[in-house]
């Protein structure tokens, strides 16, 4: 636990807002600049800050590494799914007009959201992901992982 | 596409899920822990990938025949396009087969060579560099090449020093590799920025119809330098291979068969690609590149690295080098700049890729019964192991070019085009760098057949696995099969090489 009071106090009314930031990057992206990688990174240095102030302990109980790992992947499988899936309905891969029966601009719509969020979903675990990496190192040089 | 064996729907989209079936399969290999079932994702993936391939390679055969794709229905040239013929089709039947035959191999061996936890994600980044190799093999845009590219490196890394558990020069190994193929990657899109920066375009076919119209033009120029210096690093261009035999020798016994039968093959191909038909070969510009910068390197690569070979210790590095002599051969075919020449680089490819899948399986097998690597410890393998020993031979003859190989064809058929050009020169390097082949070749066999084995070495003699026996069979019966009966290899690497020409023309 970190010993500065200020610190502490600041960073718990920050992180939720740093979150909630983060959220709005990944839901406007369509329409301003950002998406899911910006918001993936915003999310990801919320929890990196976390476990500045609080302490390892708590980040990997908030967030454990089995989950790092296993968002990594799940965010990729969501973005070829959205791939398969305009395959299926008898698109090209990727084509997301075809998402949506009667109007396209629908469909796109579906198509980039879904594939933004499995960006999120990977850069906000890959993020975590190295930084526990690098944060679980011991001194000896080893990685704890083995 | 006119389906060929496959339904209708699929083959349609062969050209896309070829790629996207192995990236999509190595997110739930990262996901589970259990090594089996990661391993059957990757042998799913890659047989797929190697099914489809069959079919894009039928549906090319045709003269002329390009299969297009537009990635998510954004018509080319502003979307991505997967544009293939019969060149690209050579190439991912190549990396479909012998990426097969190497995951039948990786059940034993990575189960040897890697932990237990981490092999899920072993399989998970080979799918991933697969998906990556295919993916630059396919594309038709020069920057989504460049992506696929990173895609291949970098899972090609993470690959390659998970060897570090049997020897942590791998982890040098494959930073080395890290930092050498950054920038290769980094100079390849510098060049690609200097091409679009003059043509507006990113398409390979329209920039080479730009490139076309411009005529003489500095920035353009400057690009196609960086082009080929980038991609050079990757193909092991003499003298940019320095990565490349620590890579090999010490990444673990699957990754050093799979990655010496495909990464650089791959990388000789983005060559072929930007020379022939995104630049013209017959402007002046390529032409002096091939006849002043490609060849010298090409035959310096030949003598050298082969040379360097003569004095290694290490058997896995001795053919690393060995395989950079070999990339001499591909390359002097294609600086000939002739129809025959690129036919006859383009057969060495192939050839390349069943006399060293054959010899790094068979080291794989030496290194799983004994844990062996040095020349030293081949003492008395014949008498051991004198199937293993034999296809080993086999992969070692053909590698020198004996009669009856596919090493003699390919040698057979680049020496012909040498001749058809009038270059004598290019003659006498290919039979120097043969003779300096005999040698290395010979002192790895003598102490295979000649020397008596240790006692203590003929009461433990182990069998080898059927998954690596198979294999390894079928790669030493290749270079057997194709040395005789070579019409097949020889009308394949013909319709690659005039598929190349034709599209260049056709720019």
């Amino acid at each position: 636990m970190n010993p500065y009071v200020v610190l502490r106090v600041v960073s718990k009314l920050l992180i939720p807002l740093i979150f909630l930031f983060g959220l709005y990057v990944h839901f406007h992206g369509e329409y301003s600049p950002g998406g899911g990688f910006s918001a993936g990174v915003v999310l990801g240095v919320g929890v990196i800050l976390f476990a500045l102030i609080f302490g390892m302990e708590a980040a990997r109980k908030a967030v454990p590494p089995y989950a790092a790992r296993f968002g990594m992947a799940l965010g990729a499988l969501l973005f070829a799914s959205v791939g398969f899936a305009s395959l299926i309905m008898g698109g090209e891969f990727l084509n997301y007009t075809v998402l949506h029966p009667d109007r396209t601009y629908v469909g796109q719509h579906i198509g980039i959201i879904a594939v933004e969020l499995g960006v999120l979903t990977s850069v906000t675990s890959v993020i975590i992901a190295i930084f526990y990496a690098f944060a679980g190192r011991e001194r000896s040089g080893d990685t704890a992982e083995d | 596409m006119e389906p060929q064996f496959l339904p209708a729907a699929i083959a349609a989209h062969a050209p896309a899920l070829l790629v996207m079936i192995p990236l999509i399969l190595s997110a739930p290999a990262a996901m589970i822990t259990s090594g089996r079932a990661a391993w059957l994702l990757a042998a799913i993936g890659v047989g797929s990938a190697l099914v489809l391939a069959v079919e894009i390679f039928l549906a090319t055969r045709a003269e002329g025949a390009v299969l297009s794709y537009a990635m998510g229905g954004w018509e080319p040239p502003l979307g991505i396009e997967f544009r293939i013929d019969a060149l690209n089709a050579a190439l991912l039947l190549l990396l479909g087969s012998t990426g097969f035959l190497a995951i039948v191999f990786a059940g034993p061996s990575v189960a040897d060579e890697i932990s237990r936890q981490k092999r899920s994600l072993f399989y998970s980044a080979f799918l991933i560099c697969f998906a990556g190799l295919s993916g630059v093999a396919s594309t038709g845009d020069a920057f989504n090449l460049f992506v696929f590219l990173e895609i291949s490196s970098i899972a090609t890394y993470a690959i390659i020093a998970m060897g570090w558990s049997r020897d942590r020069q791998a982890l040098t190994a494959s930073f080395n590799y890290l930092v050498m193929g950054t920038i290769g990657a980094t100079f390849f899109v510098i060049g690609v920025g200097f091409i679009y920066m003059s043509t507006g375009t990113l398409n390979m076919a329209d920039m080479g119809r730009a490139i076309a119209d411009l005529g003489a033009n500095r920035a353009v120029e400057v690009g196609f330098a960086f082009i080929l210096v980038g991609i050079g690093l990757k193909a092991a261009l003499f003298p940019l291979h320095q990565w490349l035999p620590n890579a090999y020798a010490y990444a673990p016994n699957f990754v050093t068969t799979f990655l010496a039968t495909t990464a650089t093959k791959i990388a000789f191909y983005v060559i072929i690609r930007f020379s022939y038909d995104v630049f013209s070969i017959n402007s002046g510009l390529v032409t002096n590149a091939m006849l002043w910068v490609i060849t010298p390197l090409a035959i310096a690569g030949m003598l050298v690295a082969s040379t360097q070979a003569l004095f290694q210790n290490n058997v896995r590095r001795l053919f690393a080098y060995s395989s950079v002599a070999q990339v001499g051969y591909m390359l002097l075919g294609l600086g000939m700049a002739t129809s025959l020449g690129l036919s006859a680089g383009m057969l060495h490819l192939i050839n390349h890729a069943m006399m060293k899948g054959a010899l790094f399986m068979a080291l794989g097998a030496f290194a799983l019964s004994y844990g062996i690597r040095r020349i030293a410890d081949f003492k008395g393998l014949g008498q051991v192991m004198p199937l293993t020993s034999a296809a080993f031979t086999i992969g070692a003859l053909s590698l020198v070019g004996v009669p009856f190989t596919v090493g003699f064809i390919s040698k057979f058929y680049l020496i012909q085009a040498a001749l058809d050009a009038g270059w004598w020169w290019a003659v006498a390097a290919i039979l120097v760098s043969s003779v300096i082949a005999v040698f290395y070749v010979y002192r790895i066999l003598v102490a295979i057949w000649v020397s008596p084995p240790d006692e203590v070495r003929k009461a433990s003699a182990k069998r080898v696995p059927l998954a690596i026996a198979i294999p390894l069979a079928i790669l030493a019966g290749a270079n057997l099969v194709f040395g005789v009966w070579a019409e097949p290899i020889v009308a394949m690497a013909r319709a690659a090489a005039d598929a190349a020409i034709l599209a260049g023309v056709a720019s």
